[in-house]
């Protein structure tokens, strides 16, 4: 772990301005590593594709995100047009998925659902991600009272099974999808947080710390530029596996009512209306169900292959261990 | 260890503490006025406020919290809003429903996810290991709400061989009203299944791999005996970790299952009293859930730390 740089005892405290800034750049360069450099980068999306699990989740990713930025053109009807003389009709040629109870055609209505979903994905995890590792770091960084109080909200926050709290915010809150995905941020808030403190709890005894704090430079510099950088891998992950579980429970929110309203189509009340018709039309709950079971399965798929990517020699296949 | 033991249980009344803060919090920001709801909208302003004061819901909040937390103390949580019946009554009514569904679940779960695991990790890299670990992520992706109903779909509308939903009549022996179990039982057992099952099997490959295993065959052990006593034994106690996961799970599990099946347990019990803002009911209910999250999750620790002892003296700072 110690560079020969860092290791010739020049980088404690008591040390000449001219060695200082001859050493600065070396340690800048070991803080940069763990961000990712370009070939570091590029080097890694190889990896990632080559897997085939992160090639299978990368390409549903892209049909997913391909779909949802063109549900307009490429969906064959409008989402809410009715065709009531279609009430629940199976799949056919006009309508490839059937239609609902309305005579809404489904393939239309589960393509335009593809927004809501990925969306409710990447905001939930931007959110708690970035909330997260702001809190955290800091607790970490600064440790005392607000290192304390951080920890004891986090601690709150996970004694309840994720969905229990989710649906409890929401009843705050109110129902509707921002609602629902800022209660998901919410409950993936303290998992971020712990991780980014951990992290910062290892790098901050580093050397480099010392030496930066010894040429002068700000906690808010030290923070943003070496220590955060540092803790961005396993943030990254945790954001890999966070996405497609926020994804579920946006659509198990909507499934009872408190996520995505209708008629706004979203997969989980589509299901929540499929519920009533179940023994009128066989396919109308499925293939809402098969998209969400097939983004998730991507997502996860993506998540497996990005942490094998990051780290090549961790054992492959382990299950996920956060909830 | 022992210091362990009680700095793990010490921890737990602030936690809690602070959880009931948030459950009244949660409770008392909620939009919609429960005694509108309860008197509907033909009642006269001074009706609402008799009602109001009967309820103790003009004190300030601080009061009317302490008053909740010391009646809690006395196991009195209130009465439901909605038919006036006492909340612990009706958590004796419906938790008793939920163990039953998910303790059967997870007794599924271990009983095919532990072999099941195991065996696609003696069989590393052949096809059945990659079918295995293939429908595992099939069954992490599935929500279990849909999973529900392509059942009901499959066994109650097309095969019609189990009810879709209900708990069956109460007045029948216990034995005749199982078939109401099953449908639930197997969504909720799926994602724990498979959680434990891609566990069993990451742990099993982890542990086929060390040196005692190998000495274990070079002194001429069978397969069979290396496999099981020396193997699995070791691999299973990563496993009761993630059964800590798996409790949170099976709760989560319980309230959409529940909700599809119109089973008559907790987490239903939670989506029908938010729906209604039952305010009390939701209070003790979650109050209850996060009691019992909690303990179970310590008692996992504590149990991980005795199989393991390696693990206590870390854990303590």
């Amino acid at each position: 772990m110690e560079s020969g740089a860092r290791q010739d005892g020049r980088s404690a405290p008591p040390i000449a301005a001219g060695d200082v800034t001859q050493n600065a750049p070396a340690v800048d360069r070991r803080a940069l590593e763990g961000g990712g450099r370009a070939h570091a980068r590029t080097a890694l999306l190889r990896r990632l594709i080559h897997n085939r699990k992160g090639a299978f989740g990368v390409s549903v990713l892209l049909v997913v995100m391909v779909v949802a930025v063109l549900s307009p053109q490429v969906a064959p009807y409008d989402p809410n047009e009715l065709h009531l003389r279609d009430q629940l009709s199976p799949p056919s040629a006009r309508y490839w998925f059937g239609t609902d109870e309305a005579g809404r055609d489904i393939l239309s209505r589960v393509m335009y659902s593809a927004r809501p979903a990925l969306g409710a994905g990447l905001l939930t995890i931007l959110l708690a991600a970035t909330v997260g590792a702001a809190v955290g770091l800091l607790a970490g960084y600064r440790g005392g009272w607000f290192d304390l109080i951080v920890m004891r909200v986090c601690d709150t926050l996970l004694a309840f099974p994720a969905i229990f709290l989710a649906i409890g915010i929401v009843t705050v809150l109110g129902p509707g999808w921002l609602n629902a995905v800022l209660a998901i941020a919410i409950i993936n808030l303290p998992i971020f947080a712990r991780l980014a403190r951990a992290s910062t709890l290892a790098i901050r005894g580093w050397e480099f710390v010392t030496a930066s704090r010894a040429v002068g430079c700000t906690d808010a510099r030290i923070m943003l530029s070496h220590v955060f950088p540092n803790c961005l891998a396993p943030l990254v992950v945790q954001m890999a596996i966070a996405a497609p579980e926020a994804i579920l429970v946006e659509a198990t929110l909507s499934f009872l009512g408190l996520g995505s309203q209708p008629p706004e189509a979203s997969w989980g009340n589509m299901l929540s209306a499929a519920q009533g018709y179940l023994a009128r039309s066989a396919t109308y709950a499925l293939f809402p169900g098969l998209a969400i079971t097939l983004v998730v399965i991507g997502m996860n798929y993506f998540a497996d292959a990005l942490q094998d990517a990051i780290d090549p020699r961790r054992i492959r296949n382990r299950g996920p261990t956060g909830d | 260890m022992l210091a362990y033991l009680v700095r793990r249980w010490s921890a737990l009344l602030p936690t809690l503490f602070l959880a009931s803060l948030l459950i009244f919090g949660i409770i008392r920001l909620s939009p919609g006025d429960p005694v509108r709801m309860k008197l509907g909208t033909e009642a006269t302003p001074e009706e609402v406020s008799g009602e109001r004061e009967r309820l103790g819901l003009d004190r300030p909040l601080p009061l009317q919290y302490l008053v909740w937390l010391a009646d809690l103390g006395r196991f009195d949580l209130g009465r439901s809003q909605v038919n006036n019946r006492p909340v612990t009554q009706l958590l004796a009514e419906y938790f008793p429903n939920t163990v039953r569904l998910s303790v059967t679940a997870l007794l599924l779960a271990l009983l095919i996810g532990v072999p099941l695991g195991c065996f696609a990790a003696l069989h590393q890299g052949t096809r059945i290991d990659l079918l295995i670990t293939g429908l595992n992520s099939l069954g992490l992706a599935v929500p279990q709400f849909w999973l529900g109903m392509l059942l009901i779909i499959l066994f109650s509308v097309t095969l019609q061989w189990l009810p879709p939903s209900g708990i069956g009549d109460a007045s029948r022996s216990p034995l005749l009203n199982l078939s109401y179990l099953v449908l639930p039982v197997v969504t909720i057992a799926v994602l724990n299944l498979s959680t434990l099952s891609r566990f069993v099997r990451s742990a099993m490959i982890d542990v086929l791999s060390a040196d005692y295993i190998r000495t274990a065959r070079a002194k001429g052990m069978r397969e069979r005996v290396v496999v099981a006593r020396h193997a699995l034994r070791n691999a299973l106690i990563p496993v009761v970790t993630v059964l800590g996961i798996q409790i949170g799970r099976l709760l989560g599990g319980a309230l959409v299952t529940e909700t599809v099946f119109a089973y008559p347990g907790i987490g239903r019990l939670v989506v029908m009293s938010i729906l209604n803002r039952d305010y009390p009911v939701v209070q003790g209910a979650l109050m209850l859930v996060v009691l019992i999250f909690l303990v179970t999750t310590i008692l996992v620790d504590l149990s991980y730390a005795y199989l393991d002892p390696r693990v206590a003296p870390h854990r303590a700072d």
